[in-house]
């Protein structure tokens, strides 16, 4: 631990909880130049500070390089999103604003400059008599605790800004305090519409924060760890050599992932669960009362949450960093984890482009008599799989089918119960 | 089973994404200013003049300044007035023709009026203007267009016109064929129905024309 004394009283919390510094660990003598260049960019910079002071620098590096990052992701998401949603539906999407005095039009990819150049040019209208002080705060808090869900992701090996022993209690907490913003938006906007709209949110939210962490429990139990960097280290072992040993490849595993999925598509208000700000009904709900930058204060928000929860979902059940194949690691950690990130970001379009929003019954319904009970069932599938690690032989298929069929039978069950008295729609008038 | 339809409806959405990178038949968006749609041979908005001689647009007018499109237009949208020498002789042509089109209500009236074929159904559509009043107020010079041009728009409608004419025009060199034979015969009766340069009175007020429509 290089951490001096001095920081460790300052910062109690960080050198209590810091399992492995990322400072003081090694890396690897195998590692490529390509792998540890981040490090070396780093040590680069703050290599010449007193040891006392590198600990801070660097902590300061990666918040820096996180919200640069992040924040660029988030205008090309913008553009990515709009373009997708474009083709999905035959048009090209935006590919006309142009480099600013160039008049180049490079596939619209100036199109994030120009939202936010209108963004910031728009008129910044405070409702008479809202809680001001709430209605300025509301987006900067959401927009405070969406970052701070990012610092414990792994986003390569040992490239993670807060390494602490409990990172997946912390990145549901402070995911679980954007509630909060959104309720202090609806409140504070001093309007019945919007403060109803946060309500539902907030019944939303938490109806699926719940299948969100049950889901993460068998990762928990599995890995044995709260810490991400430990989760996407168990992550990282071949089966017969060259299959990964990731934890969506368990029945488990599979399950978990989709219970994951789906709820964190509902806590990222993105569709088909985007009742809270649903543009075309609502009047974009608690953001009925916000304009200009708050407004886009928000949906950075809303991207940073997405980019949290998918990030999430790589590293609890998509290995992380780890290679899909062993001979495929010489690409650095951080670029599979870009990838895998962006696929999972790609998925997350894909549906809002393919299906309609539901309704705030089916919305609940969905949570509590599916996602819910199917969890919950998993937890005991998980508890099968952890005690039957040492079947062997013939045992092991077995293993393998009773875990399944755990998985696929109340999956069924529970499908079938949704979906009673459901079936295809027909038309009375229409051919 | 649940969620096979969401699978099915994930599909669809694929298909159309791939579809609209390689597809002409999914994309089918046209990106305006640059690509204009080809359209349709009837298309029409608002009334253009025909001229004959593209060295001379205003010189060789097929209109006469008859007037008869100007009274029957229904919104009452034309103005003409007849050129006249220093006698005051009418020369069957028009020295003002506007056609305040923001008026005008593409009723194609006009063209059905007109004994001389001498105005069209325009396609121009991209007639945006800074001036409510006179840039939308058309005149002579603007509405002049050859007959080249009016081919290019309704072909078929053009080819049909140019036949009539050739067909008036032969028919009027025979009747004065047969007229310069026999000098005294007055040319046939039913000879000046429908003639390019038909001989109108020659005041401009009441101009009787060859085919005089449904008033
Ligand atoms: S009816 Fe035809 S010839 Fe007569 S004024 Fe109108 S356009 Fe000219
Ligand atoms: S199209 Fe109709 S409204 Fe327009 S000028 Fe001709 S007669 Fe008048």
């Amino acid at each position: 631990m290089s951490l001096p004394g001095q920081l460790s009283v300052l910062f109690p919390l960080a050198s209590g909880l810091g399992a492995s510094s990322p400072l003081a660990a090694v890396l690897p003598a195998s590692d490529s130049a390509l792998e540890r260049l981040p490090l070396t960019l780093r040590g680069l910079l703050t290599g010449w500070l007193p040891a006392s002071w590198q600990w801070l620098a660097n902590s300061l590096i990666a918040i820096v390089v996180l919200i640069v990052a992040f924040a660029s992701l988030f205008a090309l998401l913008t553009l990515a999103e709009r373009k997708i949603l474009g083709r999905v539906q035959n048009r090209p999407g935006p590919n006309r604003a142009p480099l600013p005095f160039l008049n180049l039009r490079t596939y619209g990819l100036a199109q994030p400059v120009a939202d936010g150049v209108k963004m910031l040019t728009k008129e910044d209208i405070v409702p008479d008599g809202a809680d001001r002080v709430l209605h300025f705060l509301a987006p900067i808090a959401l927009l405070a605790f969406s970052i701070l869900t990012l610092a414990v992701i792994p986003y390569g090996r040992l490239l993670v800004a807060l390494d602490l022993d409990a990172s997946v209690l912390f990145f549901f907490a402070a995911g679980a305090a954007t509630e909060l913003a959104v309720f202090m938006a609806g409140w504070a906007s001093r309007n019945k519409y919007s403060l109803l709209a946060a309500m539902r949110a907030l019944a939303q939210l938490i109806s699926y924060e719940l299948p969100l962490l049950l889901s993460v429990v068998p990762v928990v139990l599995m890995a044995g760890s709260l810490s991400t960097s430990v989760i996407v280290e168990r992550q990282g072992e071949w089966w017969l050599g060259f299959l990964p040993r990731w934890y969506v490849f368990t029945p488990w595993g599979l399950a978990g992932f989709l219970v994951f999925f789906v709820a964190s598509l509902a806590e990222s208000n993105r569709s088909p669960f985007d009742l809270p700000e649903a543009e075309s009904e609502l009047i974009a709900g608690h953001l009925t009362e916000y304009s200009g930058f708050k407004y886009a204060l928000f949906f950075m928000a809303e991207y940073f949450g997405m980019c949290a929860l998918c990030g999430m979902a790589v590293t609890l059940f998509l290995g992380g960093w780890q290679a899909p194949l062993p001979f495929l690691s010489f690409i650095p950690s951080y670029l599979w984890f870009a990838g895998k990130l962006l696929a999972l970001l790609g998925v997350f379009m894909w549906i809002r482009a393919s299906f309609p929003r539901l309704r705030i019954d089916q919305l609940t319904r969905l949570a509590w008599k599916f996602l819910v009970p199917l969890a919950l069932i998993n937890l005991g599938t998980t508890a099968f799989w952890s005690l039957t690690a040492d079947w062997a032989g013939l045992l092991q298929p077995l293993r393998w089918l009773i875990a399944a069929g755990l998985i696929a039978g109340p999956f069924l069950l529970l499908g079938r119960n949704l979906s009673k008295g459901l079936g295809p729609r027909t038309y009375r008038y229409a051919a | 089973m649940l969620g096979t339809g969401l699978l099915q409806g994930l599909a669809v959405t694929a298909k159309n994404l791939v579809g609209s990178f390689h597809d002409p038949e999914r994309y089918v968006t046209m990106e305006y200013p640059e690509v204009k749609t080809k359209l349709p041979e009837n298309y029409r908005n608002f009334p253009f003049l025909v001229h004959d001689d593209p060295k001379d647009p205003l010189g060789s007018l097929r209109c006469v300044a008859c007037t008869i499109c100007e009274t029957e237009c229904p919104p009452q949208c034309i103005y003409i007035v007849m050129d006249r020498d220093e006698k005051g002789k009418a020369l069957k042509r028009p020295k003002v023709f506007d056609i305040d089109i923001s008026v005008c209500m593409s009723c194609q009236i006009c063209v059905e009026v007109c004994p001389f074929d001498a105005i069209k159904m325009d396609q121009h559509y991209e007639i945006a203007e800074t001036n409510r009043f006179q840039g939308l107020l058309l005149s002579r010079e603007q509405l002049s267009k050859s007959n080249a041009y009016y081919h290019q728009l309704h072909p078929t409608e053009a080819a049909a016109v140019d036949a009539l004419l050739a067909e008036q025009k032969a028919k009027q060199a025979a009747a004065k064929a047969a007229k310069a034979a026999p000098a005294a015969k007055p040319p046939a009766p039913a000879a000046p129905a429908a003639n390019p340069p038909p001989p109108p009175a020659p005041s401009a007020e009441a101009p009787k024309p060859p085919t005089p429509p449904a008033p």
